[in-house]
């Protein structure tokens, strides 16, 4: 599956003539079914690139392309947004109605989707993102992360080709997001929807397929989890931590111990540390 | 806790009453409203009253209830009542002379029709907010102003903004309630000192409560954005608004009953 999903190509922004480019030429593309994670230190545009992928923003200068399709087009719009969901950081203020399973439905009815339709595709959807028994609830009973299940629910109810996430788990707890991830690394898996998580944490990156790490506007690093994390000294330039397991065996290694370069999750760790004890 | 208070007056429960479609509900309100206006004698109005509580009843509405509903406009009907006691004047001589009060029996009459009046058209709205949530009362004013979009008022965008508050109004009182511990703990004195003091020190909560509510409302925006929002063209709805027969029933029954408590009009036409 090489099929591109999203293209950005040479994409400059800046939100007003007199700030500078808060994304400066970035070029990247994810392809159909990607796992992607964009890194990066606070203010270093990636929600800003985020964006762009659904024609909330526009390029200042350069394109970018859903499935072909230029998101400078307006014709295209609502396909646009349609293909590309878009879930961000806090679950309260993209909840818009009083009742879990309607506000689930709010993009489809939107979309003019007849009425039975809509109930067969949001009962899909809440079962996808594993809320359906809270259908009936008002969204301020819920915990943040089923909050922020619901805002994805709503999402996935449009039928999505890809899902981009802007921080969608930094205001939860850890519990909350375990959850949230494993909804997303499920979506991704076994429906192929084609993810791209803004985050600041790096054990979800080390989850993704790929990573890219931005730096005032740029894309500096990029490649597979393991590729970037090795380069533990250059992620800390950049103001960005790596995986615990990263950084454990990385202190290791500096105190002469035989372990590997790559080790991301605590797994891999354990049993790189369980051989060296054998 | 702050955040368990509940929105309007919605008393949840499994009725006809309940079950019946908003609009119709909201119709057959307005149509109690008119009826008390029009059937302005005793007889009318003792019958409205009979009608109302038959209503409570078949809708599990427990009657004190209604005395929660009536105790904010009490000072409203006790002033109503006061003031046509003493400047009603009838014909003849007034029962009651002191001084410059005069206290006809007309005047006693209108009070108490006033009086009565007034209590059974908020008992009787209250009818209709109790046994409907706001959800579907803003779901049935929506569809019942609906044909008015067409003299381009803004029926949808009314509706929307009704939803969006109702969804908000509990984020934001939790909100309130962070931002005051929030100044407590520097030191505000909320509850203590003047009136002006206590006024004074809502400053501090407010603004940053407005703050956010407009961060709020900047980031809702833009998630209905990417959720395709355009307004209200060529929206469908998941839940359709549909009479039944049981509505029209209940249409047919009160419409009766109205009906019956107008005629009393014609019986006290000769009092």
């Amino acid at each position: 599956m090489s099929e591109t999903m999203l293209k950005a190509q040479d994409v400059r922004f800046r939100y007003a003539d007199d700030l500078p480019w808060a994304v400066d030429g970035v070029t990247m593309q994810v392809n159909r079914g990607e796992f992607v994670a964009v890194l990066g230190a606070n203010g270093c545009g990636k929600s800003t690139l985020a964006k762009h992928f659904n024609a909330i923003l526009l390029p200042y200068s350069g394109t970018v392309t859903v499935e072909n399709l230029s998101t400078a087009d307006e014709e295209h719009l609502y396909d646009i947004r349609q293909k590309v969901g878009m879930v961000f950081q806090n679950p309260d203020n993209q909840i818009v109605a009083t009742i879990v399973e309607e506000d689930v439905a709010f993009a489809l009815e939107n979309l003019g989707v007849p009425p039975a339709e809509i109930r067969t595709r949001i009962d899909e959807a809440m079962e996808m993102a594993g809320i359906y028994k809270h259908r009936n609830k008002a969204p301020h009973k819920l915990s943040g992360g089923q909050k922020q299940r619901v805002a994805i629910a709503g999402v996935i109810a449009m039928r999505p080709d890809c899902l981009v996430l802007d921080e969608a788990t930094a205001m939860l707890d850890p519990r909350g997001r375990e959850k949230v991830m494993k909804t997303i690394r499920r979506l991704n898996r076994e429906f192929g929807i084609t993810v791209v998580t803004i985050t600041h944490y790096m054990e979800e990156a080390a989850q993704a397929d790929r990573v890219l790490v931005m730096n005032s506007g740029h894309v500096v690093m990029e490649g597979t989890p393991k590729e970037v994390f090795r380069q533990v000294d250059r992620l800390h330039e950049l103001r960005l931590d790596v995986p615990q397991a990263t950084e454990l065996a990385q202190q290791l290694r500096a105190a002469g111990l035989d372990m590997p370069d790559d080790c991301i999750t605590e797994e891999e760790c354990a049993q790189a540390l369980a051989k060296l004890l054998a | 806790m702050i955040r368990d208070i509940t929105i309007g007056q919605h008393f949840p429960g499994n009725s006809v009453v309940h079950r019946l479609d908003p609009r119709m509900k909201i119709l057959l309100t307005i149509g109690y409203i008119i009826l008390l206006f029009v059937a302005a004698n005793p007889g009318g109005l003792v019958l409205s009253a009979v009608l109302l509580a038959i209503l409570y009843r078949v809708s599990r509405i427990p009657l004190k209830l209604i005395l929660r509903s009536l105790k904010p406009i009490l000072p409203i009907i006790l002033f109503t009542i006061v003031l046509n006691l003493f400047f009603i004047s009838g014909e003849g001589e007034p029962l009651v002379q002191w001084g410059f009060i005069r206290i006809y029996a007309e005047g006693i009459r209108y009070a108490l029709i006033m009086g009565a009046r007034i209590i059974c058209l908020i008992a009787g709205t209250s009818l209709l907010t109790y046994t409907t949530s706001p959800i579907s009362l803003t779901d049935g004013i929506e569809r019942l102003l609906a044909p008015f979009a067409r003299l381009h008022l803004p029926v949808h965008e009314l509706a929307m903004m009704m939803t969006i508050a109702l969804r908000f109004i509990p984020t934001l009182i939790e909100e309130t309630d962070k931002i005051m511990n929030a100044q407590k703990a520097r030191g505000a004195q909320l509850d203590s000192g003047t009136l002006r003091q206590r006024m004074k020190a809502m400053v501090p909560i407010l603004i940053p409560l407005f703050i956010s509510a407009f961060r709020r409302a900047d980031e809702l925006a833009m998630a209905m954005e990417c959720r395709c929002y355009r307004g209200g063209e060529g929206r469908t709805r998941l839940k359709q608004l549909r009479f039944t027969r049981t509505d029209w029933a209940a249409a047919v029954v009160c419409i009766a009953a109205f009906a019956a408590v107008a005629s009393t009009n014609l019986l006290f036409q000769g009092l």
